[in-house]
């Protein structure tokens, strides 16, 4: 591949705390390589800043590899980026000509607060899950792989969901803030299974609980979260969400709802 | 909205099956023999108090989900994504609702509200046929109505498949085929809607 260098201006969110008002920061970075990261182009920007004793800009990071989903950023109105099926920390910097200017903001909705510059608090999934991402197992020796026969389609369809990475750019995708991708994703990856059976039905109501109370906004099947998703995850989740919501509130007594 | 949003799309097949009958060009005699039934009717007229309870009760609905999703971002984004990422009119149903409702507020007071106001003050029903006829002659009715037809046509195209996809009916076996319909159902139904008031002005029906 063509490798080449470029000088890009990046207007970055700079944001104190949760308190103060934010702002957008103009940069000017040089000599960026093509094979660079997006995130190595920022640990360029962050080395430049410190050298100029000035604070560097906080972001996300983990894996650095596209599975961790701890990256995030807004970039030219795009979550993670143009990209399709990518994370930030996998979207490389070829795809950016000499010159260009780079708006990148945080995830910006209410359920998720900004903490500094371009990280935000996505603590509200851990509480989702929490609410009710869990089964039940006996203890004592694990069994044996594969003692449970499940159907090729159901195992598929449930790994599928669970490629979710909790990033939460279905949210900051979504104009209405909805969380109701990540929540479908969580919800199928264990209804699917023989596993997730116990739970099934309390599960579906404690997670949509959870995900009110912590001010997401309500889904009206838009798409812009399936259209951003690093990990693929398809709105058909959504629906079956809905089936497992609407027959739990049917079915009442075993979710006391 | 969904269940609410499909009772009013049944009540879409009914009306334009109705109104439909304006196309036999026999100066109104069929339309206005079915005008007359659903005008009478008393189950007719019970399911239209239902038909408005539906209607209300989806315009609420939806002013109160759009004022509830576009308080959840207080900080907006600088740079958004234009039509890259999701189509227009699915961000717009609140918009093209508004659209629907004016329109509706125009077309209920020249057709339904006039005719039951006459039933109920003991003159009888009007001759609707040529009441349609009269108000389609001014170049404006035209397009209002149009314009209306337009903003139910992408309301539809939407609303359709998102009503099915909420009640969690959107399969992927069946996702294409809903979608397929819908969006069938969004042309076809506008278009002959919006044939009444263009035949009626270009002087097609007698």
């Amino acid at each position: 591949m063509e490798h080449n260098t470029m000088n890009l201006t990046l207007k970055v969110w700079r944001q104190k705390n949760n308190k103060a008002k934010g702002g957008f920061e103009t940069f000017n970075v040089k000599n960026i390589s093509s094979e660079m990261s997006f995130l190595e182009m920022f640990d360029v920007l962050n080395e430049q800043l410190v050298a100029e004793n000035k604070e560097p800009v906080a972001f996300d990071h983990d894996c650095r590899e596209g599975i961790c989903g701890a990256c995030s950023m807004y970039i030219n109105g795009r979550a993670h980026g143009p990209w399709h099926h990518n994370t930030t920390c996998q979207l490389h910097m070829r795809e950016y000509k000499d010159g260009d200017t780079i708006v990148v903001e945080p995830w910006r909705a209410d359920s998720f607060p900004v903490i500094k510059d371009l990280v935000v608090d996505r603590s509200a999934f851990d509480r989702i899950i929490q609410a009710g991402g869990y089964i039940s197992v006996n203890t004592g020796n694990a069994v044996d792989a594969n003692s449970l026969p499940i159907d090729k389609q159901k195992a598929d369809e449930s790994f599928a969901a669970a490629t979710c990475i909790g990033c939460g750019a279905c949210v900051a995708a979504c104009p209405n803030t909805s969380a109701m991708l990540f929540v479908s994703a969580k919800v199928s990856h264990l209804a699917l299974l023989p596993q997730g059976e116990p739970e099934r039905q309390l599960r579906a109501v404690k997670m949509v609980e959870q995900m009110d109370t912590e001010g997401f906004g309500s889904c009206t099947n838009i798409g812009a979260c399936e259209a951003e998703c690093p990990k693929g995850i398809s709105l058909e989740n959504i629906a079956r969400l809905n089936r497992e919501y609407i027959s739990a509130i049917m079915d009442g007594d075993s979710t006391g709802a | 909205m969904a269940l609410t949003g499909l009772f009013l799309i049944l009540f879409l097949v009914v009306h334009c099956y109705v109104n439909a009958q304006i196309f036999w060009n026999d100066g109104g005699k069929q339309f206005n023999e079915a005008a007359h039934f659903m005008g009478t009717n008393v189950v007719i007229r019970i399911t239209e108090i239902g038909l408005f309870a539906f209607l209300i009760l989806h315009i609420v609905q939806g002013l109160m989900l759009w004022a509830k999703n576009r308080s959840r971002r207080s900080v907006k984004y600088a740079v958004t994504p234009g039509n890259k990422v999701s189509p227009w009119y699915s961000r717009s149903m609140a918009l093209l609702g508004t659209l629907i409702l004016l329109f509706l507020i125009v077309h209920l007071s020249q057709f339904w509200a006039p005719n039951r106001f006459s039933q109920t003050t003991g003159n009888g029903e009007l001759d609707l046929y040529a009441r349609m006829k009269e108000t389609f002659s001014m170049p404006w009715v035209v397009v209002v109505y149009l314009l209306g037809c337009f903003a139910l046509a992408w309301h539809l195209v939407h609303g359709f498949y998102s009503a099915f996809q909420t009640m969690g009916l959107a399969k992927h076996r069946y996702k294409k085929m809903i979608k397929g319909i819908g969006i069938a159902f969004a042309i076809i139904v506008p278009i002959i809607f919006a044939l009444m008031p263009i035949s009626f002005s270009l002087g097609c029906l007698n």
